[in-house]
């Protein structure tokens, strides 16, 4: 049996309100809340990027996993905005946490798939008795272009997950993936800022393989939406997770929990790992958690987790994702978020 | 070229290594060769906790090149839970509203970067210690 021993979110501190940027654009505030389900979303300060979002976050799960960073035998880091083109944030993650130099490091991308993708291939090398222990940390620090509708939404945030074969806070049950070639979202080398393909992004991406990849799970392992006592959808608004857990079957008490983008925006390769660290937080021993990421271009992979009676014992032993979301916020006004984001065009 | 320079302080920049001397116990950061307080040359590697309350501090209104975007930001002296001070940057605070005792730990940070094309360098900065 393999799964979690310990999790670990960050969440920067600064939020910028929906309102705030609307009234740059001339937007319709309210449409964006109502349509979109978003309030306010995360911004990273100018001195946090991906590899700083994710040491943060795989320090708190290094807490609740109480394990010896040297026997982390692999570190995977997913994300759509790695510091550098060429040159790894895995071996800067792998070296601040005191886990090199015996380490498997790889970054991954996959546009808001790469942290589940780093899940799904951790897991199955402690699976193969490769190594006692693998880190897989899903971290963006995502770009919207200025004025585009992804503007309201992309957000900054990390989530990273310990995964071994013993003293388990929750045990894998099964996963399940689902990809097609789907041209729904893209940024090309060089470009500073995705392009999207507008509503294409919804029944034909998003929907058809967050559906492929949950139903193909509940075939595989013969169970039914209300099996589960939590569900966590991909979240790239407030609006897409919430469609999604309905049209399947799933209930409000199901998705609440792991619903973390009406205030905290989609943190791309972190959304729906944060989702699941908000979950583990709730969860109680013996209670079913499905998972499933979705990934523009396009791909879903599934995963359904029970929790076990150890993850009452590490839970408070690393701030939750709650108190990270809710508590000291710091609102900037849009000047400041366009300074932030390097919005602004400055002499070199 | 200042890759070699910060690859060397990469120890104590990304984990707080410090030198613990094996004979008298005192511990420096960064780590030295020989200890100052007894003449012993047989040190140990021990990791900092990054939290402990704030000793002094000042205000950078005026930034070099590289902190301009993070100015008005504080530089503190900390005096960390193992008894000795480092200094470092203070942020995700209000500079003009730090008080000397306040509690402070650390997290990773981007602390400069050569130009556009150039390293990024990373390493410890001190923000409040509020529990998240």
């Amino acid at each position: 049996m393999v799964g979690i021993v310990g999790y670990g979110t960050h969440i920067p501190r600064s939020r910028i309100k929906v309102e705030e940027i609307a009234k740059v654009w001339g937007a319709d505030a309210a449409a964006f809340k109502k349509g979109l389900n978003l309030n306010e979303k995360s911004v990273p300060a100018p001195d946090e990027d991906c590899a700083t979002l994710s040491v943060n976050a795989a320090r708190n799960a290094v807490k609740r996993a109480g394990i010896d960073p040297q026997d982390i035998g692999a570190v995977y880091v997913g994300s759509e905005s790695h510091p550098y083109a060429v040159k790894p944030t895995g071996t800067i993650v792998s070296e601040a946490l005191g886990a090199c130099p015996y380490v498997h490091t790889a970054d991954l991308e996959f546009a808001c798939k790469a942290g589940t993708e780093g899940m799904y291939i951790a897991l199955n090398l402690v699976k193969a008795g490769e190594m006692p222990y693998a880190l897989a940390i899903g971290a963006d620090t995502s770009q919207g272009a200025p004025g585009d509708a992804l503007e309201y939404s992309a957000a900054a945030g990390a989530a990273a997950f310990i995964v071994g074969a013993e003293d388990l806070a929750a045990e894998l049950v099964d996963t399940h993936c689902y990809m097609t070639d789907t041209p729904d979202f893209w940024r090309r080398e060089h470009a500073h800022y995705p392009q999207h393909g507008g509503r294409f992004t919804g029944q034909p991406a998003y929907e058809k393989h967050v559906f492929g990849a949950t139903n193909a799970i509940l075939e595989k392992t013969n169970m039914k939406p209300e099996d589960f006592d939590y569900c966590i959808f991909h979240q790239p608004n407030g609006k897409f997770p919430v469609n999604a857990a309905k049209k399947l079957g799933f209930t409000e008490a199901q998705y609440k929990y792991g619903l973390l983008s009406p205030t905290l925006g989609n943190t791309y390769s972190g959304s729906s790992p944060m989702g699941l660290a908000a979950t583990l937080d709730e969860a109680k021993p013996g209670e079913l958690i499905l998972l499933v990421s979705y990934g523009s271009g396009s791909g879903s992979d599934a995963f359904i987790f029970r929790a076990t009676e150890r993850l009452l014992e590490i839970r408070d032993k690393a701030p939750r994702v709650r108190k990270q979301l809710d508590e000291h916020k710091i609102y900037i006004e849009y000047g400041a978020y366009a300074k932030f984001r390097r919005k602004i065009l400055k002499a070199d | 070229m200042k890759v070699p320079r910060h690859w060397r302080e990469t120890p104590q920049r990304y984990r707080m290594e410090a030198g613990k001397c094996s004979k008298c116990g005192s511990i420096q950061f960064p780590g030295r060769v020989i200890c100052p307080d007894c003449g012993a040359t047989e040190m140990e590697t021990v990791k900092l906790s990054g939290k402990g309350e704030l000793a002094s501090y000042t205000v950078i209104r005026v930034a070099p090149t590289g902190f301009t975007d993070l100015a008005p930001y504080a530089v503190g002296v900390v005096q960390l839970e193992e008894g000795m001070r480092v200094m470092g940057q203070v942020v995700d605070c209000d500079p003009d509203n730090l008080k000397i005792g306040d509690r402070l730990t650390t997290q990773f940070r981007r602390i400069n970067e050569e130009g556009k094309t150039g390293m990024i360098l990373y390493g410890f900065k001190f923000v409040p210690d509020l529990g998240l």
